[in-house]
């Protein structure tokens, strides 16, 4: 039985909670990071988000597969992606009201498009039982990690990598900083937005078929609870560095476990203000990391909100 | 008269003998006394296909309209606001609706309210025991008391915990919720004298991420068998599953997303209401102002025995149904809260349907948690 | 040093000539012309995903316009329905004007009606209606003014992203109405829906004689016209239209930047409190959950169609209205989710958006063509 003490309950669900909720944050940040760092923002991502989920449950549902779910919610997500990444290139239109539009419209479709696939159960992404050497089942609970997790991590170092070192990230980064300096070395700007709004799309998706097809694993209208949105405040927060995107995704999401695991320790007054948790510490942390002067320190010069 | 018993026991027999999913048997000797039949609005707070809530009444609905002379028309997701009073206006004047049925708590006041008093040809029926006297005749109420579904989910989860810890992810603090939560450890301890209930509260209806880190918490704190009341049971359940806990359902049958570890569940059987409204007005006759019931009127079942009921626990709660199905108080005094204060004294007992129950504000001794 | 830079303006102004005319006529077609062009698409668009599910897509306009305009009823419902739209989107055209993009309008909506069903509570027994009447407007302005206020103050003085602090104190807001309306300031003779006392009948806001539509319609047409006066028509909106523009010139022209950031975002909000405080006083006539029904981001739609036009948001609020208004008739006649609706106005959203590209590409219309 539980011997443990309140705050070891505490810590581990919340370092379960941190690699559990963690991972779509993961993935629509590090999405839209390559997206912001290209010049261009896309709100749209929760609706993205939202629709990669249903796509994966169904395709997950309709093949067998869970994997092949996956990558069909990564292609749709990269579908949206592309959309958006096309219309904002047209002159005079305002890549953050497009953005809302995309949200408001892919969230529909999501729903309209899956009330077949709330019922059925989809088979699940399998998860690495990392934690097998220990005896007690919370510890082996919270180590039981979905391969997407890594895969994320692995994106993660990737594009901190890429971004420093690599032809392309610097393709990018320009673009973002500086769209005449890129067009003067022969680059098409409103081609490297493009398909950096696609592959964002993609990894969206990615992260919404996380949501559905293993934690918490089912399809419904309430699957998201604003997690697309949350995302793209990470990315400001996390000054559009793929690293600290990582471990600012973790620590939101051990923020988001932190109700329920006072909860469950016994702290049960107040659990609203826990619950909204998350959201007053992305607040406070974007309150303290930016300053009227260098208003974003690192924001992509050419990003439409930093002008 | 004798046909309508008649009926009504064959609708009983049939209605016993399906799980929440299957249809209502077509054969319904239901003759109309209008010509053009019966026209009849359900409206859902939620989506129809929640696994839940609005399931449990959807699958009702889906059966009225195979009565023949029956026309069935549904809205899904109205809020508790003006827009509700608007669809249950849009039913009647555009759709000719004689019944309306308004199956979310909030809809009531004032909405079904203001709209009985404007339309007194249409009945209305609400899914919560809200009607009082005075209220508008047309209007009414139904319900189900699940609680004590819960007691007997209870009765089985004491015999099946062996850390002697329930845990239960509820939605919000209101008196149906706290009702089934005293529900679970009161059938408990009728079993097992040091069972207690761990409740965490998520605080809304349908927040499937949060479900899961509480079902999560529950687990790690050390509950090794989890219900819950929230709209939609399925993440709570499944994710219990996942972690090889044992699981009480909850508003529809979730035994199929625990094919290990499901015990039983409280299930709402709203057929047998709807069905009954329905054979009244064929008849032309007028509808009850307050139905409810639980067990002895088959207003709720429990979902048949999975995997995880033990033999024991199945005879106990085969044995706690003939009790609720009599009528047997299980709210008995003394009883405290679990704040330390009395809320039965000693030698008082609340009746099944005694509105002190609609009105519970705490949680029984023996269950961890608070309200705020 | 503003005075005189705009009376300057003024005076320095050329006559018009006859090919200015047209071209300004040209514009004022166009900018009607082209969204028109877009709804077109869209619904043609729409129309097509109606046909490969099968469904009829005239039935679906007719019920559209049924439900939406056709009868008596219809109208009142999209009117109902329109109003507190007018508000919310006000309350993201205002700072538009500013460049900001503001979609936490809800969390406004909430805590202003909460705000003013807390201070109304306990005067209710004792206070005459002309007393807290306007103490419940002012509570819920106030306090709608202070939180988006504070997301300008965010802005100005620490660079904060304003879309996305607004959308925090959403869920912020939120938070805090459940927590109060569950627990301090909770009704208890009300166990089963967490709400604040009621407010009383005598502190409702009516229904304009003949209508069931509240006068909550009438403030919101006559607020729009009024922010369309200060944003067009006084040096203030003239000053906040050119920080949109260019913040940097606008501050070497001497503008108070920072006061007309923060004064816009409070007017912002002071229209979303408004709204809520219509809810609660003219719908609900408490605070609870249901008070979150979303009406804020539906404005942020509604702004954006009506290019932050105020004038332009009477109509399109009336527009959209009726959408939602025929949406519950679609539901139940074609047996169409829910979420059908939201599809449609999603789609004409970005239609809408992408069409603002052909501006000035008509030469008809008095472009140059070819874009950019």
């Amino acid at each position: 039985m539980n011997g443990e003490s309140g705050l070891d309950v505490v810590l581990l669900a919340m370092f379960a909670g941190a690699i559990r909720v963690s991972t779509p944050f993961l993935f629509v940040s590090l999405g839209e990071c390559l997206t912001e760092k290209s010049g261009r923002i896309n709100l749209g991502l929760e609706g993205t988000l939202v629709f990669g989920a249903m796509t994966g449950y169904a395709v997950s549902y309709l093949s067998g597969s869970p994997w092949l779910g996956v990558l069909a919610a990564g292609v749709a997500g990269s579908l949206f992606g592309a959309i958006h990444g096309y219309v904002c290139k047209l002159p005079r239109v305002n890549d953050v009201a497009i953005g809302i539009a995309m949200m408001l419209f892919g969230t529909g479709l999501a729903f309209f498009l899956g009330k077949p696939f709330v019922q059925p159960v989809a088979p699940h992404l399998p998860s690495l039982p990392l934690g097998w050497w220990s005896s007690n089942h919370s510890i082996r609970s919270a180590l039981d990690i979905n391969p997407l997790f890594f895969v994320g991590a692995a994106l993660a170092v990737l594009l901190w990598w890429a971004f420093k070192n690599t032809r392309y990230g610097l393709i990018v980064r320009m673009t973002g900083d500086s769209a005449p300096a890129a067009l003067a070395m022969g680059y098409s700007v409103n081609w490297v937005r493009f398909i950096a709004t696609t592959i964002g799309g993609f990894s969206a998706g990615v992260g919404g078929a996380f949501l559905s097809l293993y934690y918490p694993g089912q399809w419904s209208e309430g699957l998201s609870s604003g997690q697309g949105l949350m995302a793209v405040a990470l990315v400001i927060f996390a000054r559009w560095n793929p690293l600290a995107c990582f471990a600012a995704a973790l620590l939101f999401g051990a923020a988001g476990a932190l109700g329920p695991a006072l909860q469950s320790v016994g702290i049960t007054q107040g659990y609203y203000f826990f619950n909204a948790a998350p959201y007053v510490l992305t607040l406070f942390i974007m309150i303290v990391s930016t300053s009227p002067k260098r208003s974003l320190r690192g924001a992509p010069a050419e990003l439409s909100i930093t002008k | 008269m004798s046909k309508f018993i008649m009926s009504r026991r064959k609708l009983l027999q049939g209605g016993a003998a399906l799980g929440a999913f299957g249809l209502a048997s077509g054969t319904m000797p239901i003759r109309f006394a209008r010509a053009d039949g019966l026209t009849i609005g359900i409206i859902y707070v939620g989506p129809r296909d929640d696994f839940g809530w609005n399931q449990a009444h959807a699958v009702a609905a889906k059966a009225l309209k195979d009565i023949p002379g029956v026309t069935v028309v549904e809205e899904e997701k109205v809020p508790e606001t003006d827009a509700v009073a608007k669809t249950m206006e849009s039913m009647i004047q555009l759709d000719g609706a004689n019944l309306v049925f308004a199956t979310s708590f909030g809809y009531y006041q004032p909405f079904v309210i203001d709209e009985a008093k404007k339309n007194p040809s249409v009945q209305f029926r609400h899914a919560a025991p809200l009607w009082k006297e005075g209220d508008p005749k047309n209007a009414g109420s139904y319900f189900g008391y699940l609680d004590q579904a819960h007691y007997i989910d209870g009765v089985a989860g004491g015999l099946s915990t062996k850390s002697n810890k329930i845990g239960f992810v509820a939605a919000k603090p209101i008196s149906s919720v706290l009702s089934n939560i005293n529900s679970v450890l009161l059938g408990a301890r009728k079993t097992n004298p040091n069972a207690t209930v761990q409740v965490i509260f998520t605080g809304d209806w349908s927040l499937p991420v949060r479900e899961a880190e509480a079902t999560n918490a529950l687990v790690d704190a050390g509950c090794d068998v989890i219900t819950c009341h929230v709209d939609s049971p399925k993440v709570v359940i499944s994710t219990a599953e996942g972690r090889g806990v044992k699981t009480l359902g909850h508003n529809a049958s979730q035994a199929p997303l625990a094919p290990k570890g499901f015990i039983t569940g409280a299930e709402y059987k709203w057929i047998t209401i709807y069905s009954q409204y329905a054979a009244t007005l064929s008849k032309g006759g007028t509808l009850p102002n307050m139905l409810a019931g639980g067990y002895d009127l088959d207003f709720v079942q429990n979902t048949p025995y999975g995997a995880g009921a033990t033999d024991a626990a199945k005879a106990a709660a085969d044995a706690a149904k003939v009790e609720m199905k009599a009528k047997k108080p299980y709210y008995v005094g003394p009883l405290k809260d679990n704040t330390g204060k009395e809320v039965i004294a000693a030698g008082q007992s609340h009746a099944p349907y005694d509105p002190w129950i609609d009105n519970i504000n705490f949680l029984a001794e023996g269950v961890i948690g608070s309200i705020t | 040093m503003a005075v005189t830079s705009d009376t300057k303006l003024a005076a320095e102004a050329p006559a018009l000539t006859g090919g200015d005319w047209l071209r300004r006529i040209g514009r004022s077609v166009e900018a009607v012309f082209i969204p028109a062009m877009a709804i077109v698409a869209s619904a043609l668009l729409f129309s097509l995903l109606l046909i490969i599910l099968g469904k009829s897509p005239q039935e679906f306009y007719e019920l559209l316009w049924r439900g939406g305009f056709g009868t008596s009823f219809s109208w009142q419902n999209t009117l109902v329905r329109a109003t507190p739209l007018i508000f919310t989107a006000l309350c993201v055209a205002v700072p538009a004007r500013l460049g900001m993009v503001i979609i936490g309008g809800e969390g406004a909506f909430v805590l202003g009606g909460f705000c003013a069903a807390a201070i109304a509570v306990p005067l209710v027994d004792w206070a005459s209606p002309w007393i807290v009447m306007p103490l419940m407007i002012v509570a819920a302005v106030v306090s709608g003014a202070v939180w988006i206020g504070f997301v300008g103050v965010l802005r100005y003085y620490r660079g904060v992203n304003e879309t996305i602090a607004s959308l925090l104190m959403y869920y912020i807001a939120v938070s805090i109405m459940n927590f109060f309306v569950e627990g301090p300031l909770r009704d208890l003779t009300n166990p089963n829906k967490p709400s604040t006392k009621p407010i009383g009948d005598a502190n409702m806001v009516g229904d304009i004689p003949g209508t069931e539509v509240h006068w909550g319609l009438i403030v919101g047409i006559v607020l729009a016209i009024a922010l369309w006066v200060l944003m067009n028509r006084t040096k203030f909106g003239f000053a906040a239209r050119i920080t949109g523009g260019n913040i940097r010139a606008a501050r070497a022209q001497g503008l108070p930047v920072g006061r007309l950031i923060v004064i816009s975002c409070a007017i912002a909000g002071a229209c979303a409190g408004l709204a809520g405080y219509f809810e609660v006083a003219a719908i609900q006539g408490r605070a609870n959950a249901s008070i979150a029904a979303g009406y804020g981001f539906t404005g942020i739609l509604v702004a954006f169609l009506a290019k932050q036009n105020p004038l332009a948001i009477i109509p399109v609020s009336i527009f959209l209205g009726g959408i939602a208004a025929a949406g519950g008739l679609i539901q139940r006649r074609m047996g169409m989710p829910d979420a059908t609706v939201q599809v449609l106005q999603g789609l004409m959203f970005v239609l809408l958006l992408v069409s603002e590209t052909f501006y000035g590409r008509f030469r008809i219309f008095g472009g140059k063509g070819g874009g950019r």
